[in-house]
Order: structure tokens, then sequence, then C-alpha cells
């Protein structure tokens, strides 16, 4: 249970084509993130899934059965709204307890469901609260428990994570992994934040101006990015592009190198001036100027390095880890 | 950022707030004041209207003239029916509005309001007629209709700036939780209007109760509200002062209270959307 087939879909807004004609396959129990710039078609891909918004064309498939023309009650799939979207005039009990009410589940084992869901969740103290009296991250986790009493075919997530702190984030990211680990049904989630995308993902979709740019594991998209829009976006900080005569010599149009690809040296190919240094304790990374290759280049070492403003080094890059594209920015094999 | 204000700025602010609040309501405390004396008294000057003796007089006239009840009695049928049936047509048609627009709303929102800048006597003629041909003068049920219509747009465009408060995230949310249409609006949607819907309830109940013009021109005795009450007592015979004043009173004393003791919900419904 749980298969999604996206054949040729597209969607227009008037006359503004925002999803061009697209095809995607999810398996049962994938984790799938979307992720893409702000305004790239990723939301929308999800609602059209959704069936929150009409397709222009194509076809959708759930479970191979055509769900095109399906209203989003019929489709079997549960969504996670960035603003959480809880009934602000229902308790907790009522709030997870709604989609069941709505397919008229009896009421003992709604209330087996719900205990079960809160249980899991920790909120078995919070059952008779209303959504205004709960903690963003703990709204979260109803929004979460709704979804998962109705059992779905899969999971909606809409940028689930993007309103809540740092710290809490991080909490939330690992309790929504914990869940697809323990519950095993597909999961498609939409986020513009790589590092969600590469930490949870069993594969990534990367989406932009409606069109996917690749598709892969977070690891593929990693070592092997199709092109330099994938290169340049997945990876944190970003990799940094050369131009000019530096990559005509490793024969492309550009070349790439991440920062964990460079290595600080007593003498090297490359030299510059170390500008902003940022301490993170466990690594630094350095912004130097003045390379000759390109603006700023970002160079990451292991630890505490105490290079200061100004100072000059040198760097060389790990001759396997260079990245080549050619003049359309398509990686060169 | 509050605004610095000394103390003799207040106590100066609060005054000139009585003398406001005073003068608009002094017609209201006036007409009360009369009721309580008799014909003589209430048309002496103003002092001597103050140091005269008091009397129930007036009162026990006017109910012994015309029956007070019946009147109250189609004062409320007339409001709380034309409320509510015209709550059941507004809600979805604001529910249409603000949920999912079409490129006309803007301008169908306008064209209801602007059938509130017609002076209602432009259209007395045709709607007596048709009233007289179908039978329905002087019937509660032709007057619930009349006046649902011309309150329906106020109720419509009350309605709509509710609705468009509520987050579409969470409709939508109802939806994806299997909730078919009716279920949408009957379990999340109407709930969380509530405060909206009640300001509009009480405030269409007060607009209905206190209109005149329709209610005096389709009625004679069958369906007469407190209104063709209290113009009952502005005779060719003269005015009686006093027990105008007392007719006055016992019409307007009901609303008053209800507006009293609901004006947190009228205040909050009025300014919805203005302040977050």
């Amino acid at each position: 249970m749980g298969r999604i087939t996206l054949d040729k879909v597209t969607k227009s807004f008037g006359e503004v084509q925002v999803i061009p004609p697209l095809d995607l396959s999810i398996e049962e129990g994938e984790f799938v993130v979307f992720v893409g710039p702000s305004g790239c078609g990723k939301s929308t891909l999800l609602r059209l899934i959704a069936g929150l918004e009409d397709t222009t064309s194509g076809h959708i498939r759930i479970d191979g059965e055509d769900a095109t023309d399906l209203p989003p009650a019929k489709r079997r799939l549960a969504m996670v709204f960035q603003s959480y979207a809880l009934y602000p005039h229902m308790t907790v009990r009522k709030n997870i307890a709604f989609p069941m009410r709505m397919a008229k589940l009896d009421k003992a084992e709604q209330d087996r469901r719900v205990e079960e869901a809160a249980r899991v969740l920790n909120l078995t103290d919070y059952l008779d609260r209303r959504p205004g009296q709960l903690s963003g991250g703990q709204r979260q986790r109803v929004a979460i428990g709704r979804a998962i009493v109705r059992e779905p075919a899969a999971f909606l997530f809409d940028e689930p994570l993007s309103n809540l702190d740092a710290a809490l984030r991080v909490g939330m990211r690992l309790e929504i992994s914990e869940l697809h680990e323990r519950l095993k049904t597909t999961m498609i989630y939409v986020t513009h934040d790589q590092v969600e995308a590469m930490t949870m993902a069993d594969k990534i979709v990367v989406l932009q101006a409606g069109e996917i740019e690749q598709v892969g594991s977070p690891l593929d998209l990693y070592r092997t990015p199709r092109n330099r829009f994938v290169a340049g976006f997945i990876g944190s900080p970003k990799m940094n592009f050369i131009e000019g005569n530096a990559a005509k010599q490793h024969g492309a149009e550009t070349i790439g190198i991440r920062p964990e690809h460079i290595d600080i040296t007593e003498t090297g190919e490359w030299s510059g001036t170390v500008g902003v240094s940022e301490h993170l304790g466990s690594d630094t990374f350095f912004h130097v100027h003045d390379t000759g290759l390109a603006d700023v280049m970002t160079v990451r070492a292991s630890g505490e390095v105490g290079y200061k403003h100004g100072d000059r080094i040198h760097m060389t890059p790990r001759p396997d880890m260079l990245h080549r594209f050619d003049a359309s920015g398509l990686r060169i094999a | 950022m509050a605004r610095a204000v000394t103390p003799r700025r207040k106590m100066l602010n609060t005054a000139v707030a009585w003398i406001i609040g005073l003068l608009i309501f002094f017609p209201i405390l006036w007409i009360v004041i009369l009721s309580f004396k008799t014909e003589g008294d209430a048309i002496r000057t103003p002092l001597g209207v103050l140091t005269s003796g008091w009397t129930f007089d007036s009162y026990s006239v006017v109910q012994e003239r015309s029956d007070y009840f019946h009147h109250f009695w189609n004062s409320v049928i007339l409001s709380v029916g034309s409320t509510v049936l015209g709550l059941v047509i507004a809600v979805p048609s604001a529910w249409a509005m603000a949920f999912v627009p079409g490129k006309q709303t803007k301008n169908v929102l306008m064209w209801m309001l602007s059938t509130k800048m017609l002076p209602p006597v432009g259209v007395l003629m045709p709607i007596y007629l048709i009233c007289q041909s179908l039978g329905l003068l002087d019937t509660r049920i032709a007057l619930t209709l009349i006046l649902m219509m011309i309150n329906l747009p106020i109720i419509i465009w009350m309605l709509y700036t509710y609705f468009r408060e509520i987050p579409g995230d969470i409709l939508e949310a109802a939806r994806m939780d299997g909730a078919a249409l009716k279920e949408e609006v009957l379990f999340v949607l109407l709930p969380m209007a509530v405060p909206g819907i009640a300001s509009t309830l009480l405030l269409n109940i007060i607009l209905a109760w206190n209109e005149a013009f329709w209610t005096l021109n389709l009625t004679a005795a069958n369906s007469a509200p407190l209104t063709a009450f209290i113009a009952s007592y502005s005779s060719p015979e003269g005015l009686f002062y006093a027990k105008l004043s007392a007719a006055s009173t016992m019409a307007i004393a009901p609303i008053l209270i209800m507006g009293w003791f609901s004006q947190k919900q009228l205040v909050r419904g009025l300014t919805f959307g203005a302040v977050k």
C-alpha cells in the first residue's frame, strides 16, 4: 500500500504553467523528499498528489488506481501542514479522532487509536487541552497524531518543521524518521531545507521551476550531482564553483569542489587570503579571498584551526572529488 | 508604543467622552422621564418637567388601549425569523465568496451593498402591489421575507469578513481528513465562526427590530410590531407626549437590555478584522 505514480502531470494557473509534464514514481514504504528553492513548485506538486489542486493534464495513480479525479477525502492520504492546521475549537482528543469520526469508525476503536497515538507521541497528558494551550512542538505532534490514526496509504508533509525553532526542529526530524521506521508507510515530505532532505530521505527529488532536476538517494546526489544546480543545492556549505582557465585545465567549463574536499597545505595548487572564519568547534569554515579562481571560496578544516583574518594560505583540492560541468551545466562523466 | 498621557489630559478626555455619551443618550433618557409624567406635565418647560410629580398612569393607559404583548411578539418573530432565515441563505453564499472567489466576487459584493444605498421608498409601490396581489399584506410571513431581504447584504458582508479570517489550511485539513463539504462546513467552519455568527445575529436582530419603513407601510393590525405600536401614539388628534414616551420606552427596552448584555459580542463583531 502506498505506491504513487505521476504520469505526465501538468499544472497551470491561468496562462502560467507551474508544472511542465512530469513523471515520477514513488515506491511503497519510501521516504521521498521534494526539495528546491522557494517557488520551485514542490508544494504545488504535493497539493496535486493530495487532491487539493486539480491537475491540468496527466494522471496520478495511487496503488495502481487512477486517483486524478478523486476528491482529497477519497485518496486515503493524510497530510501534515506547515501551520499545523489543527481545529482550534476541538480538544486534542477530538482533533486526533476527527478523521476517524468522518470515516464513521466505532467509538471504542476511535478511543483505542487515539490513546495509542497519544502514547507514541507523548501527548497522553494533553488530550483534553485545546491546541491554543500547546507549544509549537506539541501542536505539530497533534497534527502527526491526526494523520497516523487514519492508517493512510501515504503521509504528505508540507514543510512541517519550518515554524519550529532550531533545537526542536532537530528533535522532530528524528521523531518523524523514527515514525517512518516503525510504520513503514510511504511518506512524501516537502522542504526547502537540504539538511532535512539529506538526513531523512530514502529518495530526494530536486525541483527547480517545476521540473525535476534529479532523483536519487541523498548520497547519490551528493557524490554525483547531475548538473550544476543540484551540485550547488545539495551540501552545506555550498560547493565552490570555478570557471575560466583553472576549469579548462580539467577539460570543463566549470569545475566544482566541496569545502570539505579542499585541504589546507604548506604549499599547494591554489592560494588565497583568509577572510571571515566560522568556528563551529568540530569544524572551522574559512572564506578565502583573492584566489584568482572565484570571488570567495569556502574551505573546511576539521576541528579548531586558528588562521586569522588576512593570513595567506595554500589549498589543495582532492583530485577524485572534483566535479566537472560542461557549458550547459551538465555533469561530464 | 503607548503614548504618554498626563493625568490632566486623561481627565479631560474622560469628561469629553462622558459629555458626548450623554448627548447621544439624552433623547432616550428624556423619553424615559416623560413616560413617568402626566400629559399636562410632559409639555411643560424642561425644568417644570423635572420638578413635577411622577406617575405610572401612561403605562397603564397604553397597555389598556393597545395590546403590548401582541406587538412585542410580532417584533420577536419578525426580527429573529428574518435574521435566522437570512443566515441560512448567507452562510453558503459567504462561504463561496470567501473560499472559492471568482473574478467577479468583489463586484458581486459591491452590487449587493449598493442595494442598501437605494432609497427603499423607490420600491415601495411594486412591493406593496406584489404583497397585495398575493394576499400577503399585513402578514408576518411577508414582512419576515422583506426584512430578511433588506438585511441580507449586511449579513453576507459580515459573514464574508469573518470567514476570510479563517485560515484556508484548516478547511483543507478537514478535506484531507475525509470530511465532505457538508461536514467541513458543519463541523469545522461554523464552530470556528461562532463569535462572528453571534454578532451578526445580534446586530441583525437589532436592525430588524428597529426597522420602521416597511413595518409601518405593510402592516395594519395583525402583524404590526412595536414600531407600529409607537407610531400609533402620534395620531391626527394630536401628540400625547407622555403616552408616546411610555410606548417608546416599552418598545425599546427589550432590545436595549439585550444590547446591554451582549455589548462585548457587538463591539467585537463590529471591529472584527480591524483589530487583530
